[in-house]
């Protein structure tokens, strides 16, 4: 597995998407942070980084995916998962150090955020006002998600050959764990008994719980059940071969 | 035996892609894996591989069962499949660093560089894949599947698109390979089966239609041969056609003629005295094998 890890994560940054990523994502969030005004944190009036963890879910909605799509199926593609298969590794070596280095790249990508949060400290008044434990409980949230949306695209990437259609399939899956069953709970149909239950189906439900700095059991194995699903999910796609 | 092949079976959906083969080879030696398109080699070598489970009979590699030991087998085991997958943007070096982590060398990078030196890779080894000709694009290959040391090699046409001087250099290595490790080979050019193979393994339809050395091949090939003869003088062919055993004499020129005839030595007693009671002598005489290629075609078509 480490041997995939450490291949994966140097073919991130011996070509552009690595850079790419962080670059692309450190843009949007500080655009959104700091330059447009009906969102920029200094016309907000208060140290809070909740614009960061607002914008964050949704550039890692199309980020993600736009990673993760090359991982199996470029494989496929080339048709490298037969070197692959055919090495002493067994499909969860290779799925796991594929997936643990698209977790890796993404937690990179939130490092440079720290910035952020330093510069509210100083601007906060009094200096250092600002809910720390609300921040570490976003940071810990943003995490998860990542994870969990990591572990989806690699799974739409296992599905196909063609990279285009594992970042749709990606983009949509990562949508719908997010927002989808939030819309759904609004439902008539689910109104008044079961749209709580619904809700709680998506993962904004459990990120805005996180992201209140209340770090619930409930919430961890929520999101942790969704990643082994999927990274369960891909090594049943990889093994179709065998079928 | 290295490697006992037990009848094996493989659908895809409802098509059965191979149908009951077995062969086994010996170790040190080179089997050559042939058959028209489709006949099942490169699902065969797939199965040996354990890139795919066959769906009945038993692989044996080394005393391992390729359905519990496959990790085990994967060790011992180096593949250059058909299409020689290799990662376009990685450097020569750093893609054999990633198989020698795989396969959890010690000192990688020492190894690495006599591997490149063994397979010829030397002048082209700080290029990038992407970069290198399809013979040295071949080398990578079979140097990733040798990095390891493994007791069996199964190559799926290594040979194929090589330019004639790239074929020899191949065949060279190859052939140096089979000194301590069993090589299962396959390819469309005989010529190459038949010059590196020790024995021929005929695929056609999923099945095994001749498992045997080329040499006893090309004898049992028929109850005939053809005789070449080179003479001192003419002699009247009509004398030649009358021998018992003989089925077809031609002329090849005032004092040389092929003489299709039975593989009984008796016969070819009777044809030596007629040469001497017509005057002549024998300056030449040669029988000539069968090719591979014409026990291949002669096979698959009487299978069809």
């Amino acid at each position: 597995m480490l041997s995939i890890y450490i291949k994966e994560i140097q073919s991130f940054f011996s070509t552009l998407t690595g850079y790419i990523v962080l670059i692309i994502f450190l843009l949007f969030t500080g655009l959104f942070m700091w330059v447009f005004s009906a969102t920029s944190v200094l016309n907000y009036n208060y140290a809070s980084l909740g614009q960061l963890f607002t914008i964050a879910p949704m550039v890692f909605m199309f980020l993600i995916p736009a990673v993760t799509m090359q991982s199996l199926a470029e494989e496929k593609q080339k048709q490298t998962i037969e070197f692959l298969a055919t090495k002493p590794l067994s499909d969860l070596d290779i799925v796991l150090g594929k997936y643990l280095a698209c977790l890796t790249l993404v937690c990179i990508a939130l490092i440079p955020t720290l910035i952020y949060y330093f510069s509210i400290v100083r601007l906060g008044s009094p200096v250092g006002n600002i809910d720390n434990g609300a921040v570490i409980g976003s940071y810990i949230g943003l995490v998860f998600l990542a994870a969990v949306f990591c572990a989806i695209g690699l799974f739409t990437s296992s599905l196909t050959s063609n990279q285009i259609v594992a970042f749709i399939l990606a983009a949509f899956g990562c949508f719908f764990v997010y927002w989808a069953f939030e819309f759904l709970s609004n439902l008539p149909v689910f109104f008044g008994h079961l749209d709580d239950f619904v809700k709680s189906l998506g993962i904004e439900y459990h990120y805005d719980n996180i992201s209140k700095g209340r770090i619930d059991f409930k919430d961890i194995v929520y999101f942790l059940s969704l990643v082994f699903l999927f990274v369960w999910l891909t090594l049943v796609s990889l093994d179709r071969r065998k079928w | 035996m290295s490697l006992v092949v037990e009848n094996i079976t493989k659908y895809y959906g409802t098509q059965k892609a191979i149908d009951g083969v077995s062969f086994t080879a010996e170790p040190n030696s080179i089997i050559g894996l042939i058959g028209p398109n489709g006949a099942g080699k490169t699902t065969t070598m797939k199965i040996l591989t354990c890139y795919m489970p066959s769906d009945e009979g038993r692989v044996n590699i080394h005393g391992l069962d390729i359905e519990t030991d496959e990790q085990e087998i994967k060790r011992i085991t180096g593949y250059l499949p058909e299409h020689n997958p290799l990662y376009g943007n990685m450097y020569v070096k750093e893609f054999l660093l990633f198989v020698s982590r795989i396969h959890r060398i010690p000192h990688p990078h020492q190894h690495i560089s006599s591997i490149i030196e063994k397979v010829g890779l030397g002048i082209e080894q700080h290029k990038k894949i992407s970069e290198l000709s399809k013979g040295y694009k071949q080398r990578v290959g079979i140097a990733q599947a040798i990095i390891h040391d493994p007791k069996i090699l199964i190559l799926d046409e290594p040979i194929s698109g090589l330019d004639p001087n790239q074929l020899v250099e191949i065949r060279n290595l190859i052939r140096e390979l089979k000194e301590d490790k069993t090589i299962i080979f396959s390819s469309h050019i005989l010529q190459e089966v038949e010059s590196i193979c020790d024995r021929v393994v005929i695929l056609n339809k999923g099945r095994v239609i001749t498992n045997e050395s080329l040499l006893s091949l090309q004898e049992d090939e028929g109850e005939e041969f053809i005789l070449n003869l080179k003479l001192t003088s003419p002699v009247d062919k009509t004398l030649l056609s009358d021998i018992n055993g003989v089925s077809m004499v031609k002329q090849n020129d005032s004092t040389s003629y092929s003489i299709r005839c039975n593989k009984d030595e008796y016969t070819r007693e009777l044809i030596f005295d007629t040469i001497v009671q017509s005057g002549s002598k024998i300056i030449l005489m040669e029988f000539k094998q069968d090719s591979l290629e014409s026990i291949f075609k002669s096979v698959t078509q009487s299978d069809s």
